[in-house]
């Protein structure tokens, strides 16, 4: 019996969860990444307040600033027609950061919607999957054309040629890449059902919609953690290669995919106009995975604490 | 002095060696680069230049253009002309004489029964024939004997060389193409790979859209041409990649269309294994005004018609401002380079027909914005757009997909709003946008928007074709499938009228001026075509290769039998 027993404070589950993620280096670094991109596209338009779309009008001086390597002006350059870099990676972040997430939360939202109907209740199963056989077996630009045709221009009317693109193309890179992570979670929930877990939640009479919600789907949030930071980078490259098409946003419209693909045919010539495109592209899809990997840990109620 | 003679005699004898040992096959092999692949060798069943010029190599007219745009013979003896007699003085028939002794490069004779027949295939009713332009307004061909051929038109023809002149419409062999008429044109896939033909090489091996091998045709009429033995035609890859292989690997000798921007043009130029040649034809990078109403509130099917006149562009103020506010110059030197020019005009080239308007060249911004003022459109609501009876000076101005283009959008857009116009760009790709299909809402026939911007020019040297595009009733609509070539609906009956005088014009002054004129009323009398740039042809040849000699009035490689290997 001694008086220096210390009872522990309870603990809640989000500070379990932010302790365990605090011991994956390689999370907490894609996190300050991310943050420092975020703070980077939100923040900085508003210190950075050069127009990203301003060209020169007098054409001598356009000519002149055509194509600058980095200067105090310029930081990060101009590009073919006198237009600053940083600003314009300003802008396209904002665009690219934003389609990238939303489309993800969209397409991660279906998949694991459809995938835990499929693997839990047995009668679904069968027409929900062959549906998910029949998203995968179409051919997604196709597909992506004939939505863009039908509803671009009236959505575009309605909400103006940004927004109305934006949500255009967030909802068609969002419902063209969930079967993945909807096979994913399908599996993953055909075994856990079986655990002995699930069978007592059952046999205590819990209801479906309970049993799926506390038991099942922290189990499977690794699996679709992954399929989600995959489908980040998988959305930036998707809405890159839209505008290319042009079936994106207008061309003057800056998007890192579009830098990119413009940096492209100078790229031997200033190898910068590539660059910084690809680096932030490939930051945010490293990071992202990085943040997935820690946050998997830290969920998963088999890792945390160990 | 006897010395003297002999030196001169050998120094003679060692600047005319090169042509003395001159002989077919000498020089082995030469690489020609086509980044869009050659897909068919009937250029009667492809409209695309690659296939025509590709096809070239192998099938050739009775006569063809020159670099300069002069009709020089090719199959036949001379050019048949009004003062020599081969054109009657009435302008209804031409007579073309074939050389004597042609042979196909299967070693069969040349006749004027396969021009016959040639002109009977394109103009098969059930054939879809791609250049049945040229067998327009024939009446008849005979054929009195195997040498002549004689061509009756339906009216006088000012200009006669357009059947069987130049890469788009070679002669065919008869017989090899006989069970070939009409709807079976396009079945024919031995012949339409591999067609015989009386050009300076004959094909060994074609792969669709990649490679077509060829070797010396060993019955061309010149015993001493061509130099190569064997050529490679491939194909893939892009214009940058083409100019590349040519200016810094050396991989090939010859690539086509290497249409790059003018700063890599300068690097590459820079590495000394090749030269760009550049040669200015017809082609006119445009802006062309929607004088229908493209709105999306308007029914299907009435869209771009001429239903609804466009509700800002159809003032020639606003047009005519927008033209003011443009810097041609600075577009030219941003996109093109060496490879283009400003121009004010339609009709550039050739100098016969290309009008003196270059008012447009300098940008008049102060001008443009004073224009608008007196004619009502002025920013009412302080929104920054002017406006004027509640329409707001607001445009979608669409483009195909191409990284010059999208740079010109950028530009235009900058003046444009510094105008006081707000812009909306879109881009489109190529394939859909130039693809015709009628199901398409996003082709440039349709046209579902304010301004488009894309190039064209015309075929040969005569523009009257061209110019009778802006017709009235060659609008696009729904009931030719948006099939006609008015793509601005640019009506007026005035020009319809000279459209008529000109085709019942002979004398080319008289000729020439009309052309001027009907340029004159798209152009700066109306700004319904803002013309921005007149685009050269730019194509690369390495150091090594002898003979080249750019041509915008026919194929690239009309004068393939002269090329020769530089050592």
């Amino acid at each position: 019996m001694t008086d220096t027993t210390v009872i522990e404070k309870p603990r809640s589950f989000s500070r379990d969860v932010w302790d365990q993620f605090r011991t994956h280096k390689g999370a907490m670094a894609g996190l300050i990444v991310l943050a420092t991109l975020i703070l980077f596209v939100v923040v900085g338009p508003f210190i950075w307040r050069i127009d990203p779309t301003f060209v020169e009008p007098d054409a001598a001086k356009m000519i002149m600033s055509r194509n600058k390597p980095p200067t105090w002006a310029h930081p990060l350059g101009t590009d073919q027609l006198g237009r600053d870099m940083l600003a314009r990676m300003m802008a396209g972040g904002k665009v690219s950061l934003a389609v990238g997430t939303v489309a993800m939360l969209i397409s991660i939202f279906i998949g694991t919607f459809i995938g835990v109907m499929a693997g839990y209740f047995k009668r679904l199963d069968g027409t929900l999957m062959r549906m998910t056989d029949l998203f995968l077996a179409l051919p997604l630009l196709p597909l992506l054309l004939v939505l863009m045709m039908l509803f671009g221009d009236r959505i575009r009317a309605l909400l103006g040629p940004e927004a109305g693109t934006f949500l255009l193309i967030v909802f068609a890179i969002g419902v063209t890449s969930w079967m993945h992570s909807a096979r994913i979670v399908r599996g993953q929930v055909l075994a856990l059902k079986e655990r002995e877990f699930v069978m007592a939640a059952k046999s205590i009479g819990t209801p479906s919609r309970r049993v799926i919600l506390r038991h099942i789907l922290p189990n499977v949030v690794s699996p679709i953690m992954v399929a989600a930071t995959l489908g980040i980078a998988g959305a930036i490259i998707t809405e890159s290669v839209l505008s290319f098409l042009g079936l994106g946003f207008p061309p003057d419209f800056p998007t890192w995919g579009r830098l990119l693909y413009d940096g492209v045919e100078y790229m031997q010539l200033y190898p910068q106009r590539v660059m910084w495109p690809g680096l932030a592209i490939s930051l945010t899809v490293l990071s992202v995975n990085y943040i997935g990997d820690g946050l998997r840990d830290a969920l998963d109620p088999r890792i945390r604490g160990r | 002095m006897k010395l003297r003679t002999a030196l001169l005699g050998a120094a003679c004898a060692f600047a005319l060696a090169p042509a003395a040992y001159a002989e077919r096959g000498a020089d082995g092999h030469v690489n020609v680069l086509y980044w869009q692949a050659p897909s068919i060798l009937n250029p009667y069943l492809s409209s695309g230049t690659k296939d025509v010029e590709t096809a070239s190599l192998i099938l050739e007219g009775l006569g063809g253009f020159n670099e300069k745009g002069e009709v020089i013979a090719r199959l036949a003896e001379s050019v048949p002309t009004v003062e020599n007699g081969g054109v009657s003085a009435d302008l209804t028939t031409i007579t073309w004489k074939l050389q004597a002794g042609l042979l196909w490069s299967d070693g069969t004779p040349v006749t004027s029964a396969d021009a016959k027949f040639t002109y009977d295939y394109c103009t098969h009713p059930e054939g879809g024939c791609a250049q049945a332009a040229r067998y327009e307004g024939i009446k008849s061909i005979d054929t009195p004997d195997a040498q002549t051929i004689v061509i009756t038109f339906d009216a006088p023809k000012p200009n006669p060389y357009q059947a069987f002149v130049g890469g788009t419409s070679p002669i065919l062999q008869a017989a090899q193409f006989a069970n070939c008429l009409g709807a079976a044109a396009s079945t024919c896939t031995d012949q339409n790979f591999m067609p015989i033909g009386t050009g300076p090489f004959k094909v060994t091996e074609f792969k669709t859209n990649d490679t077509v091998s060829l070797e010396a045709n060993p019955n061309y009429r010149d015993p001493a041409k061509p130099a190569f033995a064997t050529m490679t035609v491939k194909g893939g890859g892009d214009a940058q990649g083409a100019a590349r292989a040519v200016m810094e690997t050396g991989e090939f000798d010859y690539a086509w269309n290497t249409q790059i921007n003018p700063e890599m043009q300068a690097q590459m130029a820079a590495g000394g294994k090749g030269v760009f040649l550049n040669g200015f034809g017809t082609l006119v990078e445009r802006i062309e005004m929607n004088m229908t109403d493209p709105s999306a509130d308007l029914p299907e099917g009435e869209r771009s018609t001429v239903a609804h006149a466009h509700p800002i562009l159809s003032d020639i103020n606003v047009r005519k401002a927008l033209s003011m506010a443009i810097d041609r110059q600075l577009l030219v030197d941003v996109g093109y380079g060496a490879a283009g020019r400003p121009t004010c005009n339609l009709v550039p080239a050739p100098e016969l027909y290309a009008s003196d308007n270059t008012e447009c060249i300098p940008q008049q911004m102060d001008a443009a914005k004073a224009l608008l003022d007196t004619a009502g459109w002025t920013d009412s609501d302080g929104d920054g757009i002017r406006d004027k009876d509640g329409k707001k000076l607001s445009i979608l101005y669409q483009s195909s997909t191409n990284p010059v283009r999208q740079d010109f959008q950028a530009l235009v857009k900058g003046w444009w709003n510094e105008l006081g116009v707000e812009v909306e760009l879109k881009n489109i790709d190529a394939s859909v946008f130039f693809g015709g299909d009628a199901g398409s809402p996003d082709t440039f026939q349709k046209f579902y928007a304010d301004v488009e911007m894309y190039a064209n020019n015309f075929d040969g040297t005569d523009p009257e074709p061209y110019l009778a595009q802006y017709m009235c009733d060659k609008i696009p609509g729904p009931s030719n499938q948006w099939q006609g070539e008015n793509i601005n609906r640019f009506c007026d009956p005035a020009y319809d009228a000279l459209v008529k005088e000109m085709s019942a014009t002979a004398d080319l002054a008289k000729r020439s001026e009309l052309a001027k004129k009907m340029n004159d009323m798209l152009t700066k009398d109306s700004y319904v075509v803002v013309p921005l740039v007149d685009r050269g042809r730019l194509s690369a040849a390495s150091n090594t290769l002898g003979g080249v000699v750019l041509n915008t009035w026919d194929t690239e490689l009309w004068n393939a039998q002269d090329w020769f290997r530089v050592k």
